[in-house]
């Protein structure tokens, strides 16, 4: 058995550099399906991207360009020096009214928020994840490691119990993903609306009869920094469709 | 958030047929569903959409309480002149939009 391991181990050596085997959630699903997601005319989120482009046009354009943020969404999240932790592109955009437009926040999971941040992350569509070489996220990053690993709730399942030893498998009917947030936010056919990856999040931990977290918890943050980590180069996919 | 869209081609051949793509944002709530607790959620729904085109009305639907959130409907037309396709969607509770498009016909 060990010379069955060794061997197999100097196999994939020998096989220089490993093919990638991450799967986004769009491999998995229906052609039907797909197709939504990528006919910009049937995708059922062009009514919150719509509403963004227009809010992006009046509340951010005194500053930005839909050119100058082209590959911020794949960035995020970033540190921010002022609070001196990480933060997600919803938190960003909220930051950014609160600090430089003097103007109320979006609540979570409100429509103006999920259709700006759909915007902005549209316009890294395509590019590859590209989390930042950043030291002073490493303690946050350990932090999210350490979440995806550790079992929750009564069902005492970590998530990499699932979405890294059983992907591919069933819960159900359902595939299970590989859970790379490559299109957040989506529209997701179960909510019937668009919802960020912490509403997701939020989802899987009730799931397993865990406690979910509150919206913009740092726990969140720190999760959504491992899995973009988990994610980098895959390409941005936003506004994603899932079932 | 925007209430509704609608989609066809900018430019299409004259007498050739093309297609319209519509959505509005609506919950769609059928009248059938309680809340948390246990009280019926009253129905809201979009009962009808009618789209315009060249001064008459080339399709019009009923929608039903069975119809999920943010209704998406395509349907066919001819070309047969240029100016704006409007397509108009009436609900419960008052709801009423509108949404159109233009396109070029040559």
């Amino acid at each position: 058995m060990k010379s069955l391991a060794s061997l197999l181990l100097l196999l994939s050596f020998g096989a220089g550099a490993q093919p990638d085997t991450r799967r986004s959630g769009l491999d998995d699903m229906t052609p039907a399906l797909q197709a939504l997601q990528r006919d910009d005319t049937q995708n059922p989120a062009a009514l919150w991207l719509k509403d963004g482009e227009q809010r992006f046009g009046t509340a951010c354009s005194a500053c930005h360009t839909p050119h100058s943020l082209r590959g911020a969404a794949a960035r995020y999240p970033a540190f921010d020096r002022v609070s001196g932790k990480p933060v997600t592109l919803s938190q960003r955009i909220n930051l950014c009214r609160q600090r430089h437009s003097q103007a109320p926040t979006y609540a979570a999971e409100s429509s103006e928020l999920l259709g700006l941040a759909a915007h902005v992350g549209r316009l890294s569509g395509g590019l590859p994840i590209a989390p930042p070489a950043d030291a002073r996220l490493a303690p946050f990053l350990a932090q999210g490691r350490q979440l995806y690993t550790q079992r929750i709730g009564q069902l005492d399942l970590s998530c990499a119990q699932c979405h890294d030893q059983q992907a591919g498998g069933r819960l159900a009917g359902s595939v299970i993903p590989q859970a790379h947030p490559t299109g957040y936010p989506i529209y997701r056919l179960e909510w019937q609306a668009m919802g960020s990856l912490q509403r997701r999040l939020r989802n899987c931990m009730t799931g397993v009869r865990a406690e979910p977290y509150a919206f913009g918890a740092d726990e969140f943050t720190a999760l959504e920094l491992y899995l973009m980590q988990r994610a980098a180069g895959m390409p941005v996919e936003t506004p994603a469709v899932r079932p | 958030m925007a209430l509704s869209l609608v989609n066809a081609p900018a430019r299409v051949a004259r007498g050739q047929a093309f297609e319209i793509r519509a959505s509005v944002a609506h919950v769609m709530e059928s009248g059938q569903r309680a809340d948390n607790e246990g009280r019926l959620l009253a129905r809201n729904i979009v009962r009808r959409l009618e789209c315009r085109y060249a001064g008459e009305m080339v399709f019009a639907a009923d929608l039903f309480p069975a119809i999920a959130a943010n209704p998406y409907l395509a349907f066919h037309a001819v070309a047969v002149a240029s100016g704006p396709i409007t397509v108009r969607w009436v609900g419960d509770n008052g709801f009423e939009h509108s949404a159109s498009v233009d396109i070029e016909v040559t």
